[in-house]
């Protein structure tokens, strides 16, 4: 099947910004907290996006603000994926307590809005990369396991994985050869629109100032380094505000496309 | 649904209507969450790696100093002592006192809670009329041109966090146009029409955040409900559109749609935090922002609470509307 | 003739299809049908799942399910060509001269309003009565139907009414306008036989006494047969026979027709008396978290390499012994011997070998298998499980079940999506095979299917159980299938077994009272059959 226009567009760029993520040292023109020019410079030849607040080159800041962005929503993902999804097969195959425990922790979780649990833990622990990328994670997973818990239940009820519990297959097969098949692909889909949440995530807590902490700086960070501007009419900001949305917008777009494949693969359940 | 079901059936024949023994139920059980969510807020955050007495003093201070904070602070004490005594303290309305600047912390947010409100009712009365509007419109022209359009735009403000939407509107109402003030500063003693002059921006942020959200959701349900057997029942009747729309689909609609809306509210609960500080509003988000940042624990833990009670109490309101609206459990069997 | 109130002639519909992963292309669903309809008569109209019929039925108002299109030809009612009618005609007709009946009333009836006012609502809509009279006409309709306190039947809400009432409501629902047409869309599928009965006499005599035209479509030619005066058999959208019914169940002329008359004329000969294989022995069960025994000590014998058929209506607790046997319903109180041993209760806590030894196959074979393995994976994997087979000699033996099957080379690569329904049931009998059981539990494997496909399941299975030697405990509602294949029979009713010994001691008279009812709801593919029922119960019952 070909794929459609929008999705090849969403995969180009989120291409492009994993790219410039992971080789940002090479593609950066200058140092990252090298002052450059004067305070929020136009844009110019040498400084393809002007300079910020304090006079260092804007698309040198995008390029390594991008990196902390990518890599902290990308290592926050994962880590809830891995929990969430893990979790949520086991409760779903096991039942029982183990099921109700988990269950009954996540909803407790899930009634406080993110943002607000984070910020009350964030006022406690000490704001680093690490203690971030564990909040985010582990906040993010409960909405994983919700999912995945879900979506392996629906198939834990399809006859043929009684078939294989009938045959006296164990855990292992059950899970790995009869579910994750048929759940990969919303939980795949899942995996886009839980990345562009944690880069919202991220990026909010920067601008609060309760994210990254400088000399380092995210997206959300330049953000607030230069929303000062604005109201001088100095569009500064809305530069990284436009490349959160770029972001999100493409990784939606190819998150949508990995949905929609999911009934036509050959053997698939439509 | 089918342990609601069931429980509306054992006291059939009874004097209590089995649906306000429902509704009695769920409120009940989200009080006992809204009580977890409190033990969560004091007794898990108290369980994180941190000292809040070194977090306000430094890495330098005197051990003795922190002795004497610690006590200054009660954290010498149980923690299971201390929760109950701020449970009991919230109870009466006391919510003790700041760490950086010694204020009662009760008086603090009863003033910024009435701006967070006022803020939060004029963006749920513009956006909730006009997502379902919307919603409609979609849902009555699905695939085509206008359900396309609406598709498409709240796609892309669904991509965008709230600060980003807070910006954009700034920088072209406020700054490039000029149509409206650019800080919502309100104090007491402000007329009412000052007020709404001041919080404009914010309330069509607001708008903006939670739109895209509940107008999908809403399409998503009346879709839903005009692909019920009985829809295709009254359409042969010989009914018109709108007749099926009127006498078929929105009965059946009020629950799901109604659903979205609180949802969407309790979501506008955090995206009120946000909102305030963009525009610097003096309200509740701004508050709890500022004290994170001090590690004020007890402005924290208060004003998080608060706002989990709000979202959690949309929530049981979301269900008990469900329960109210739906036929089965009105007319018992 | 001035009394055809229907006349459709070289009718075609078609539909756009969208194929996953293709472009999507027109399919004709019907083509080159034409029918007449006189005042007062009842057409029906029979085929199998995909014949077009319910696609025709709608076509008499002119409505197409889901973009559906009539594409050609010519649909007259009353002499008007409705197929060319605009949107505000149309709505004039529906609801006024023809009317519908839904295979489900459950889903076809809002759940939000009480049952008079969806009843009268097309009456008081084409402002043809005041509400007064449109509900006398209603409590008239229910007391013709046989619905319970006709009076204050309709204050009710659909989900405070069974499905036989709800089914009966519709019937009301689409007489109370007066049309000059009803369109019966598998009315009485949905319901359990000794309800069926009911349901179809009520309809009968509410079509008599109002002396309205009907299209009854079905696909079970005995039901058709009692209300029908001419029967049109169709067939991948295409007319096959089209005749009265008394020439189309006692001479019928095209081939296809004589078959579906013809089904189940499997002729299985009662096995001898035999030790048995499996022993059910006072067994009591109830779910968990329940208070409700859903078995009420059963007690059965199956015999080796023969079938037991356990029949009864749903909720009868019929499925549920399959679970209690296969461990993975633990009974309460009970024991289960199989093959000389104690199966311990728990399916968790048996030995690979007692597992292997008790197979089952699925009511519906499409969520029997896992989509994303191949027929080779779902055969292959007993195989390498239980007797370790691996590369050549596990294809091997693949292809071998394939071919006792009856589905030769070409399967092993192909996702179950790429498989017919039949297919699909008869790779879910190699899996089972492929485990060399002694004992296979069928849960209503032929329920899902179209008559003849299923005749040729059921065929396969005798024939394998001549020749493996496996015993079936053989799950069904439909007791022309019982009578097909059993050697021994279990009624059950309320989670007790109320009749149990070989097929010729339960099927001959005296009978109790739930077996008597159950046997006689039966529908038989013979004219007046239902007349002679009700006829013989009202006696039965005047007699007490």
């Amino acid at each position: 099947m070909r794929m459609p226009f929008s999705a090849l567009l969403g995969l180009i760029f989120t291409g492009a910004f994993f790219f410039a993520a992971i080789f940002a040292p090479l593609i950066a023109p200058y140092d990252m907290a090298e002052v450059v020019g004067g305070v929020w410079d136009p844009v110019s030849a040498t400084h393809w996006f002007g300079t910020d607040a304090i006079g260092r080159d804007m698309l040198t800041r995008m390029i390594y603000g991008g990196q902390t962005t990518i890599f902290v929503a990308s290592a926050a993902t994962i880590l809830s994926f891995v929990l969430g999804s893990i979790l949520g097969f086991t409760a779903a195959v096991t039942g029982g307590w183990v099921d109700q425990i988990l269950s009954r922790i996540v909803d407790l979780i899930m009634a406080i809005p993110s943002l607000i649990l984070a910020l009350v833990i964030l006022s406690v622990t000490p704001v680093t990369l690490t203690v971030l990328i564990l909040v985010m994670g582990l906040l993010d997973a409960t909405r994983v396991f919700r999912l995945s818990r879900a979506v392996a239940v629906d198939i834990t009820v399809m006859d043929y994985v009684e078939a294989a519990r009938l045959r006296g297959e164990g855990w292992a097969w059950i899970i790995f050869r009869e579910i994750l098949p048929n759940a990969l692909s919303p939980l795949v889909a899942e995996l886009g629109l839980r990345f562009i949440f944690a880069v919202l995530f991220i990026s909010t807590l920067s601008f609060l100032g309760l994210g990254i902490q400088p000399p380092l700086a995210d997206w959300g960070g330049i953000v607030k380094e230069n929303s000062a501007g604005l109201v001088y009419g100095i569009p500064a900001a809305l530069i990284p505000a436009f490349a959160i949305a770029a972001l999100a917008i493409s990784v939606n777009l190819v998150a949508d496309w990995v949905l929609s494949r999911t009934t036509s693969l050959k053997g698939g359940r439509g | 649904m089918a342990a609601a079901t069931s429980a509306a059936g054992w006291h059939k024949g009874g004097s209590v209507h089995p649906i306000l023994l429902l509704v009695v139920q769920r409120v009940a059980l989200g009080l006992l969450l809204l009580l977890a969510v409190s033990a969560v807020i004091f007794l898990g955050v108290e369980a994180l790696p941190g000292d809040t007495a070194q977090a306000i003093l430094g890495q330098s201070a005197t051990p003795q100093a922190l002795e004497n904070l610690r006590a200054q602070m009660g954290l010498d004490q149980p923690p299971l002592t201390r929760y109950f005594s701020w449970l009991g303290g919230l109870m009466t309305g006391d919510m003790g006192l700041s760490l950086t600047n010694g204020q009662d912390i009760a008086q603090g947010i009863g003033q910024r809670l009435g701006n967070t409100l006022f803020l939060a009712f004029w963006a749920a009365v513009i956006s909730v009329p006009l997502a379902i509007l919307l919603g409609l419109v979609a849902a009555r022209y699905q695939g085509r041109w206008p359900d396309k359009l609406i598709s498409g735009v709240t796609l892309s403000t669904i991509s965008l966090p709230e600060f980003v939407v807070g910006y954009l509107v700034l920088y072209f109402l406020a700054v490039k146009w000029q149509i409206f003030p650019s800080v919502a500063m309100v104090f007491p003693g402000m007329g009412i029409f000052e007020r709404l002059n001041a919080v404009i921006l914010p309330v069509i942020v607001l708008v903006l955040v939670v739109l895209a959200h509940m107008m999908r959701m809403t399409r998503a349900a009346i879709l839903n409900v005009m692909q019920s057997a009985y829809i295709e029942t009254a359409e042969l009747k010989g009914l018109g559109p709108m007749q099926v729309i009127w006498r078929h689909a929105f009965p059946n609609a009020i629950a799901p749609v109604v659903n979205v809306v609180m949802l969407n509210l309790a979501y506008l609960v955090v995206g009120v935090v946000v909102v305030e500080v963009v525009f610097v509003y003096p309200g509740m988000g701004q508050y709890l922002v500022d004290h994170v940042a001090k590690r004020d624990l007890p402005v924290v833990q208060a004003a998080g609470l608060i706002f989990a009670a709000v979202y959690i109490g949309l929530n049981i309101l979301a269900d008990v509307i469900s329960i109210l609206a739906n036929p089965r459990l009105r007319h018992p069997k | 003739m001035s009394d055809t109130l229907l006349s459709i002639r070289n009718l075609r519909i078609e539909a756009t299809s969208y194929p996953p992963g293709e472009a999507p292309r027109d399919v004709v669903l019907v083509d080159d049908v034409s029918v007449d309809l006189q005042k007062g008569r009842v057409l029906g109209l029979i085929g199998e799942s995909g014949a077009g019929k319910s696609t025709i039925g709608l076509s008499s108002m002119a409505f197409g399910r889901g973009g559906v299109r009539l594409t050609g030809g010519s649909i007259l009612l009353n002499g008007r060509d409705i197929r060319l009618a605009d949107a505000r005609a149309l709505r004039g007709l529906r609801g006024r001269e023809v009317t519908y009946v839904a295979q489900s009333a459950a889903a076809a009836f809002n759940p939000a309003l009480p049952l008079m006012e969806q009843v009268i609502e097309a009456a008081l809509h084409h402002g043809m009565m005041s509400r007064a009279e449109a509900e006398a006409r209603a409590v008239g309709l229910f007391r013709t139907l046989g619905l319970p306190n006709p009076e204050s039947f309709g204050a009710r809400y659909p989900h405070q009414v069974s499905g036989g009432q709800l089914q009966r409501a519709m019937t009301a629902m689409a007489l109370c306008p007066k049309p000059d047409l009803v369109v019966f869309d598998e009315p009485t599928t949905a319901l359990d036989v000794t309800t069926q009965i009911d349901v179809l006499a009520a309809i009968k005599d509410a079509i008599r006494d109002t002396g309205v035209a009907a299209l009854y479509i079905t696909h079970d030619l005995a039901v058709v047969a009692q209300v029908a005066d001419d029967i049109l058999v169709l067939r991948h959208g295409k007319r096959v026979e089209y005749g009265t019914t008394g020439q189309i169940i006692t001479a019928p002329r095209e081939a296809y027709t004589q078959a579906l008359v013809s089904v189940r004329s499997i002729d299985h000969q009662e096995k001898p008396a035999a030790p048995a294989v499996l022993s059910v022995q006072n067994v009591t069960a109830r779910y968990r978290g329940t208070s409700f025994d859903v078995l009420k000590n059963v007690t059965l014998d199956l015999p080796a390499g023969q079938t037991l058929a356990v029949v009864g209506e749903s909720g009868s607790g019929k499925s549920t012994l399959a679970r209690a046997i296969t461990g993975l319903l633990p009974p309460t109180q009970g024991r289960i011997t199989f093959a000389g041993r104690e199966l311990s209760r728990d399916q968790r806590s048996r030995s690979r070998d007692d597992l292997r030894e008790v197979q089952m196959i699925y009511q519906m074979a499409d969520t029997a298998m896992n989509p994303r393995q191949t027929v080779g994976t779902i055969i292959g994997r007993p195989l390498e499980f239980y007797f370790g087979l691996k590369g050549e000699a596990k294809r091997a033996r693949i292809q071998d079940l394939l071919d006792q099957i009856e589905m030769g080379k070409g399967y092993i690569d192909r996702y179950p999506a790429e498989l017919s329904g039949g297919q699909k049931q008869r790779v879910c009998i190699a899996r089972a095979l492929a485990a060399k059981p002694r004992l296979i539990i069928c849960d209503e494997v032929t329920s899902a299917l179209d008559p003849l496909v299923a005749d040729g399941i059921l065929k396969l299975l005798l024939n394998l159980q001549a020749r493996e030697g496996v015993a079936y405990l053989f799950i069904t509602h439909d007791l022309a299938t019982v009578k097909a294949i059993a050697d021994r029979i279990a009624v059950m009713y309320r989670g007790e077994v109320v009749r149990y010994g070989s097929k010729t001691d339960v099927l001959t008279p005296p009978f109790d009272d739930y077996t008597d009812l159950l046997l006689s709801s039966v529908p038989e593919m013979e004219l007046g059959w239902l007349e002679a029922v009700l006829k013989h119960r009202k006696m039965a019952s005047a007699g007490n």
